[in-house]
């Protein structure tokens, strides 16, 4: 069972930056692990830190300033490899959401399997959210699942985003994929059957 | 009126859900060791065992030393890495080629020389280039390890159908512009993300006149543009390579595979959600010059002016252009260089190490320049002692290292220092990639020959 994801309220951190690709958000140094756990730690690791491991003042995480469950990123978030541990940092950092205005396929999938809602939106709104934030660190979004809608809450103003209703469903009951095959296996017996 | 993915992907079907979200039924996955352990674990948890252990093949690539592989892997957590999927392997049953065996080398080099990977199947991997697979006329694309674990329990993934794309490259290539290039070419036209949420079928009179091996490289570069896989009709080209391969199918059972395969195309009239066309005589030999495969251009050309950026990329691009030490506008011809990379699942074949021996061959490597040339697998590294490239290597100052995904994701030993230029004919000159703060030129095979003899970015037609 994972985590379900119903209304989220929070503060958010920008990263206005476009193309960021897996290798940013976990460097392949550190997929050596063999568990799920700890990513969080190294998420961005060589934006974060310097060469000596000492904080990078000029991060937007090691500000202080920005914090919260969504991260908003440029577009094409997430494009390169298929490494799983990107989304595992990104959970591991403690973030929810992910709001972008494209995101590449794989990093998408790795992530709702992993109770990480990735969120559409229109280039004007994700400039929108950047300025609101830009003005006021506190500045929050709402992102309601069930009804498909992230709003601005600086601004008031709200845009609907899209999801397939099978993974809407996985996200706010906490299954996975495989709790629906392994009910399904009679019909991949089945399949192989004729084939 | 079909077109070849649907052909294979609509065959693959094994329920469709109210909303459209398919679930797929694969006919292999390879398994290496960085993405497959918690799969592995998730299995356990839930007390399962994989589902058709004969479709699964697991081979350690990724964190492989590509010296002294006799010898036990020294850094303890990359051992335990590998050592993890031998054990799970063993556990459950799984063919298993570890270090040293015939059978080892990059996933994506093995599938197809060994003749696991056959047209019409539908293979992943958690390895976004599995897209090499699809040169064989199959539907093969990366997934991730949640998918791995999915994959081993029920040998079927939940998938939204991508959308179609044919890119179609006509006419003639110019003598010395290799299959990277026009990959290269492609995914600069294109942009990082220009085919993300698309199926990529190439065609055209590039594609049907290159060899096995020339379209391998092509389609191992589908995901630089976000594409979800590449594929490739097959053709004879691809059954002659295929025949007589060690999984490959054979006498009667062969004739009649091969019957079917022969199949295998986009119907005349099917329809793509998208097509494009470029000419071959419009693609140079290709180099980066920024941070994402997207950023290439000719070889002659110059980097674009910051002022030719949208405004809502320029942060990124300069960002990129500091990283690398480059300026806009200026040309990367003539630019020192201090590392060569021949290698990885793109560029890591005979063909790739035959090129480049075709460079260097009487000439002598630049002093100042450390050259890795890594075979792809050990069939490759044996066929490259069998025509005696390895004594032309040796001749010009070059090293034979042993096979392994290497520096192009720099998980082993062969991390390229920061601050440094590497010429490498792997997939990515991400940040970081190649090493902390390394600096990534992604070229073809001839044009990183031609940068370790010189020491520079070179033209290799003036070598040849």
């Amino acid at each position: 069972m994972k985590e379900k994801i119903n209304i989220v309220t929070s503060t958010y951190v920008p990263l206005p930056l476009e193309n960021v690709d897996t290798d940013q958000i976990i460097p392949a140094r550190f997929l050596k692990a063999t568990t799920k756990e700890g990513f969080g730690d190294n998420l961005f690791r060589d934006w974060r830190y310097d060469k000596a491991g000492n904080p990078n003042p000029d991060f937007v995480l090691n500000q202080g300033v920005y914090k919260g469950e969504i991260l908003v990123a440029g577009k094409n978030f997430g494009s390169g490899s298929s490494r799983e541990h990107a989304a595992w940092a990104i959970a591991g950092a403690g973030f929810r959401v992910v709001v972008s205005s494209f995101f590449a396929d794989i990093f998408k999938n790795n992530a709702m399997n992993n109770g990480v809602l990735p969120v559409v939106v229109s280039p004007e709104f994700l400039t929108g959210i950047f300025a609101s934030c830009a003005n006021n660190p506190q500045a929050t979004l709402t992102i309601d699942l069930p009804a498909q809608t992230i709003t601005n809450n600086e601004t008031g103003k709200s845009e609907s985003f899209d999801i397939n209703p099978y993974k809407k469903d996985c996200l706010v009951n906490g299954l996975d994929d495989i709790d629906y095959l392994l009910a399904n296996k009679s019909k991949i017996e089945a399949y192989e059957s004729i084939h | 009126m079909k077109t070849l993915f649907d052909k294979i992907w609509d065959k693959h079907v094994v329920d469709t859900l109210a909303d459209g979200t398919i679930q797929l039924y694969i006919d292999r996955l390879y398994c290496h060791e960085v993405t497959s352990p918690q799969a592995f674990a998730g299995l356990r948890e839930r007390g399962l065992k994989p589902f058709r252990p004969a479709q699964v093949t697991c081979i350690p690539d990724h964190n492989i030393p590509t010296l002294n592989q006799d010898r036990p892997i020294e850094d303890p957590v990359s051992k335990n890495q590998v050592d993890t999927l031998e054990k799970n392997a063993k556990d459950f049953g799984l063919p298993y080629y570890g270090l040293l065996h015939p059978k080892n080398g990059i996933i994506h080099v093995v599938g197809p020389e060994t003749g696991l990977t056959q047209p019409g199947m539908t293979m992943v991997c958690g390895d976004s280039h599995t897209s090499t697979h699809g040169a064989m006329g199959a539907i093969a694309f990366g997934i991730g390890t949640s998918e791995v674990e999915m994959t081993l329990a029920t040998q079927c993934i939940m998938q939204r159908k991508p959308k179609t794309m044919r890119i179609t490259i006509d006419g003639q290539l110019q003598p010395g512009v290799t299959a990277k290039d026009v990959a290269l070419y492609i995914i600069s036209r294109m942009s990082t993300g220009g085919a993300t949420g698309y199926f990529v079928e190439y065609a055209g009179e590039v594609i049907r006149r290159a060899t096995m091996e020339e379209r391998l490289t092509i389609c191992n570069l589908s995901i630089e543009m976000g594409a979800r896989g590449g594929m490739i009709a097959p053709d004879q080209t691809t059954f002659d390579y295929l025949e007589d391969r060690e999984f490959a199918p054979r006498g009667e059972e062969w004739e009649k595979k091969v019957a079917e395969w022969r199949q295998l195309y986009s119907d005349p009239g099917a329809t793509f959600d998208k097509e494009i066309v470029f000419k071959a005589e419009d693609i140079e030999p290709m180099v980066t010059y920024g941070t994402n495969p997207g950023m290439g251009m000719g070889i002659r050309e110059n980097i674009p002016t910051l002022e030719s950026i949208d405004e809502a990329g320029r942060i990124s691009f300069k960002k990129s252009l500091d990283y690398m030490g480059f300026t806009a506008g200026e040309p990367v011809l003539g630019k020192k260089i201090d590392y060569v990379f021949l290698g990885s699942c793109t560029n890591g074949r005979i063909e790739d190490f035959r090129a480049f021996a075709s460079v260097v061959k009487g000439k002598k490597k630049a002093d100042h320049v450390t050259a890795w040339l890594v075979p792809g697998s050990w069939m490759v590294e044996k066929q490259i002692r069998a025509e005696g490239l390895d004594k032309v290597f040796e001749a010009a100052g070059f090293e034979l290292r042993q096979p392994g995904c290497s520096a192009c994701l720099a998980m082993n030993e062969d991390k390229v220092p920061a601050g440094m230029y590497a010429v490498s004919t792997s997939n990515r000159n991400f940040e970081g990639r190649q090493g902390p703060g390394a600096r990534t030129i992604l070229a073809g095979p001839l044009v990183a020959a031609a940068a370790a003899i010189t020491g520079v970015i070179t033209d290799p037609r003036e070598l040849i």
